[in-house]
């Protein structure tokens, strides 16, 4: 699996999910300067990391959605190949229009770095292929602006599309708003696009991919990628 | 001629303000019963070159839509004043 991680001044798990991907599938990731104008040549997979691009200032992700890089980024999206943002990268996929919403202050005014459930709502994806729907994965969070937002009328819109990938949950699976640690709406921890190949989710899996780190629910999501993406290129 | 553009940036009517609701909660606590809302945004000043004020203007909506705001959960409003040297 060919993957760029994309590096902004401030992303700070860029290394986590270099290390997550060589620990989960064998193979190197390579790390991509947000001042580039192009992807290395045969990415197949662009993450964009955690962090706190340009220190969050003026708004979550802003100022990353500018960046040169960026608009690579948009045509890998739009040749149907996987871009994946992760919490910070989640939220620059936001405001770079490929991801619709917006993540706000959680609810409880505070950062929240802990371990958290979340659904699988979607197992057609390919990110979430060797998940079972409905399994309930334990993985990090660690954020200040994670509560998804969306206009009442887009976000029917979204649920009705079936664009949600991860929702909060207890660790038994069960989806209500007293399990959600941020106040997002209708519990939503991860979207794609409309075509399925880009996903923002505010869990980490590169916290989740080792025993050692007391989680190993986000490997799955590593090896379903490397696995969709074989099966593209078998094709 | 050189123009500052003065521009605020709060939430949008119907998006949740976590911070405007805590800071009404503590005002309402220290005695201010007559307060009902309030809403925390930011302040923005571009210092900026433009022929007359129109351009100052329009050039600082340009900045709000490309960079400044999100409007899909902030409003915006900006005061043109001119620099006097």
């Amino acid at each position: 699996m060919n993957t760029s991680v994309i590096v902004f001044p401030g992303s700070n798990c860029d290394l986590d999910v270099v290390h997550a991907i060589s620990s989960a599938l064998g193979t190197q990731a390579d790390l991509v300067w947000h001042d580039d104008n192009e992807l290395p040549q045969g990415t197949e997979l662009v993450v964009l990391p955690g962090g706190f691009s340009y220190g969050d200032y003026l708004r979550c992700g802003a100022m990353a959605a500018k960046s040169p890089i960026i608009r690579a980024v948009i045509e890998h999206a739009g040749s149907g190949l996987p871009v994946l943002g992760i919490c910070n990268g989640f939220q620059v996929l936001t405001e770079t229009g490929l991801l619709p919403g917006a993540l706000l202050a959680n609810r409880t005014l505070s950062f929240i770095c802990d371990f958290c459930h979340v659904r699988v709502e979607r197992n057609d994806t390919p990110f979430t292929s060797l998940y079972r729907k409905g399994q309930v994965l334990r993985i990090p969070i660690a954020h200040y602006e994670g509560m998804y937002f969306l206009p009442g009328d887009e976000l029917a819109k979204i649920e009705t599309a079936n664009r949600i990938v991860f929702r909060y949950c207890s660790p038994e699976g069960e989806v209500d708003d007293s399990f959600s640690p941020n106040g997002a709406l209708n519990c939503i921890a991860g979207i794609t696009n409309e075509a399925g190949n880009v996903l923002g989710m505010m869990p980490h899996p590169e916290r989740a991919s080792e025993s050692i780190l007391g989680s190993v629910d986000g490997l799955p999501l590593w090896q379903s990628l490397s696995r969709w993406l074989e099966g593209r290129n078998r094709s | 001629m050189n123009y500052l553009a003065k521009i605020l940036v709060f939430p949008r009517e119907g998006v949740l303000d976590t911070q405007g609701k805590a800071v009404g909660k503590a005002l309402g606590r220290i005695g201010f019963s007559s307060v009902k809302d309030v809403k925390i945004g930011k302040y923005i000043q571009v210092n900026l070159e433009a022929k007359d004020e129109k351009e100052a203007e329009t050039a600082a909506e340009e900045m709000c839509r490309e960079l400044l705001v999100n409007d899909l959960v902030e409003d915006h409003s900006i005061r043109i004043e001119r620099i006097v040297l």
